[in-house]
């Protein structure tokens, strides 16, 4: 390395010596400053700055006319009775685990069986599957809403191009019910391929030797795939699972950008998007800052169960 | 790609190539193939969808060619004096200048979690990993309320600065470094009076280089797809990323359907780099290193 020509300068100069022995002590800390900086500035304090605002409101004076008489004053836990008595909050959460509940499945469902068709043995089309599978992880959601928007307008749609011809029934696939399920598509289609890999590299980690065994007793690839592939990626598969519960949870950007496409879904269509309404169109922040810790509280307690996992597995090596 | 690393343990195939296991082969070799065929037809549609002009899109069958893309890109690049060239401009602002520094800071932090001890590392380590248990998007409507009461919103700034945090990015870093960076090589640079930034800059950055990378590229995705953000934050259309350009397009594509075509274009012009990127970079994609702590 260049850092040799170094040597003989610091040698000479006792002085440098007894800077290098106090830099290592300081020089973990400055490094680590950006992060420190940003998680303070970006994380902490509009945690605690909503936190404030939850238990705020505008106290209006008079008629409500000019300077003064609109001015702040602590509310309690007013919001978070007005939060959380709002039915419409909570037909929201219910939608979204309505969502949830036939994406988590479905995806999950997929991405494990295309996992285990990559690993297995005789099939083809491997590599040319797995990229293009793991292809709609580029395309942003919203993008993708688009796509599927217009596939399932009635004027550009091929499905029912498809169902006019074969004189079947046309299905409007954007109605009260159905629009569960064409937003559900969206997120497996740009969801699969990423659990496909993350599952498929869990496969890749296991001892081929294991198989081998069940080989010579004469185990099927099917049932070696069921009765040890599938139980030895079941940490892969439960991490998984909890990040899309957590994803489904905030679910925004799906739904509001088919919106404009359909009249089945309601500006307080998911839990975020009620939060959005009431800072934004309705200009009650403090409502909203309520609603966001109520939501961010029910997220910290799934997502705290997921570190508990994981942390069980990673870092032992570390210490 | 994912695998590359890995030594190849799998055994080749076994001598007896008994029928009905060839069969099941061909059933999960047509389900691969039908699973791939199902990802790319939205793309293959867009594609044919943006050669078709307004009057083609809703009239001719969905997957017949038309005749309009050179009109939809002239109309697309003159419209609003060329408003949609912003938005990939600022797209690529906010996605590549956050993944940058991302990937930056990332590596500081981590390469300091990982060679050197100090007091405090595992407290400090814990509390940055304890903000993955806020999503970036739970965190979107109160990162708008502090920065709108330092009136900070609308501006390219309220977009970048909240996006280069990455507790992901930091956990990455400090395995990947555990890993890639011996300590001896620390050592032996420090004992020729190497300052401790030289030798992370010198040294350990780039033999860290290909887990910097992966980092950079999930985050480029993650701040490209996060939608919320530039969505509340910025309200003038001249700092729009694309993504919520187009969605404002197709807004009011309800009343002139003559934009859904400027949608449907500007959407493969946004998605086409993307895929060319992901493609060629196709060994960075270490999906291994996000799993990291499935494989213990």
């Amino acid at each position: 390395m260049a850092t040799t020509e170094i040597q003989p300068a610091s040698a000479a100069a006792p002085p440098a010596q007894g800077a290098r022995r106090r830099w290592p002590r300081l020089a973990p800390y400055l490094f680590l400053a950006p992060a420190i900086v940003l998680f303070v500035l970006f994380l902490l304090l509009p945690i605690i700055y909503t936190v404030y605002l939850s238990l705020r409101r505008v106290q209006v004076s008079g008629l409500g006319l000019g300077p003064g008489a609109r001015s702040e004053v602590w509310a309690g836990l007013d919001n978070y009775r007005d939060a959380v008595t709002d039915m419409e909050l909570w037909r929201g959460a219910l939608r979204v685990l309505l969502y949830g509940g036939i994406l988590t499945p479905v995806m999950l469902g997929a991405a494990l069986l295309f996992a285990l068709l990559l690993d297995a043995q005789r099939v083809r089309a491997r590599r040319f599957a797995r990229i293009s599978i793991f292809l709609p992880y580029a395309v942003p959601a919203v993008t993708a809403t688009l796509m599927w928007g217009f596939l399932y307008l009635p004027a550009v749609s091929p499905f029912h191009y498809l169902l006019e011809e074969l004189g079947l029934p046309q299905v409007d696939l954007l109605g009260r019910v159905s629009v569960f399920f064409s937003l559900a598509n969206i997120a497996v289609w740009g969801g699969t391929g990423f659990n496909m890999i993350v599952i498929y590299t869990a496969l890749r980690a296991i001892p081929a030797e294991i198989y081998e065994s069940a080989r010579i007793d004469g185990c099927s690839e099917l049932r070696i795939a069921l009765r040890i592939k599938i139980p030895m990626v079941m940490p892969a598969l439960i991490m998984t699972t909890v990040f899309s519960v957590i994803a489904t949870l905030q679910v925004f950007s799906e739904p509001t950008t088919l919106r404009p496409l359909t009249n089945s879904i309601s500006s307080t269509w998911t839990p975020l998007m009620k939060i959005y309404r009431d800072a934004f169109a309705r200009d009650d922040i403090y409502l909203a800052a309520a609603t966001s810790v109520v939501i961010a509280l029910i997220t910290l307690v799934l997502s705290l169960g997921f570190l508990r996992l994981v942390q069980r597995r990673a870092f032992q090596d570390e210490q | 790609m994912t695998t590359t690393t890995l030594p190849l343990t799998r055994q080749a195939r076994t001598p007896s190539s008994d029928r009905p296991s060839r069969f099941l082969a061909g059933i999960g070799t047509a389900v691969l193939i039908l699973g791939a065929v199902y990802c790319l037809l939205p793309v293959a549609w867009l594609l044919v969808a943006s050669t078709k002009d307004g009057r083609e899109l809703f009239n001719s069958f969905t997957f017949l060619p038309g005749t309009g893309l050179t009109e939809n890109l002239r109309d697309l690049s003159s419209y609003r004096d060329g408003v949609y060239w912003r938005w990939v401009f600022n797209t690529v602002l906010y996605a590549g200048g956050g993944a940058f520094l991302s990937a930056l800071v990332s590596a500081m932090a981590g390469y300091a979690l990982a060679k050197f001890s100090f007091p405090g590392r595992q407290v400090i380590f814990n509390i940055l990993l304890a903000g993955v248990l806020m999503p970036a998007v739970t965190l979107a409507i109160p990162q708008y309320l502090l920065l709108a009461r330092v009136e900070l919103t609308n501006t390219y700034w309220s977009v970048l600065l909240p996006s280069i945090l990455s507790p992901y990015g930091i956990y990455l870093a400090r395995i990947y470094t555990a890993a890639a960076v011996p300590d001896s090589v620390v050592e032996a640079a420090r004992t020729d009076g190497a300052s401790e930034f030289r030798i992370f800059l010198r040294v350990a950055l780039p033999m860290m280089l290909p887990g910097v990378v992966t980092i950079f590229l999930f985050q480029f995705v993650a701040i490209w797809n996060n939608f919320l953000l530039p969505f509340i934050m910025i309200s003038d259309d001249s700092r729009f990323p694309i993504t919520v350009g187009l969605y404002t397009f197709l807004n009011q594509g309800a009343d002139r359907p003559a934009l859904y075509t400027l949608v449907i274009t500007g959407a493969l012009l946004s998605v086409l780099p993307l895929i060319a990127l992901f493609l060629t970079l196709q060994r960075y994609w270490r999906v291994d290193l996000m799993a990291g702590a499935v494989k213990a």
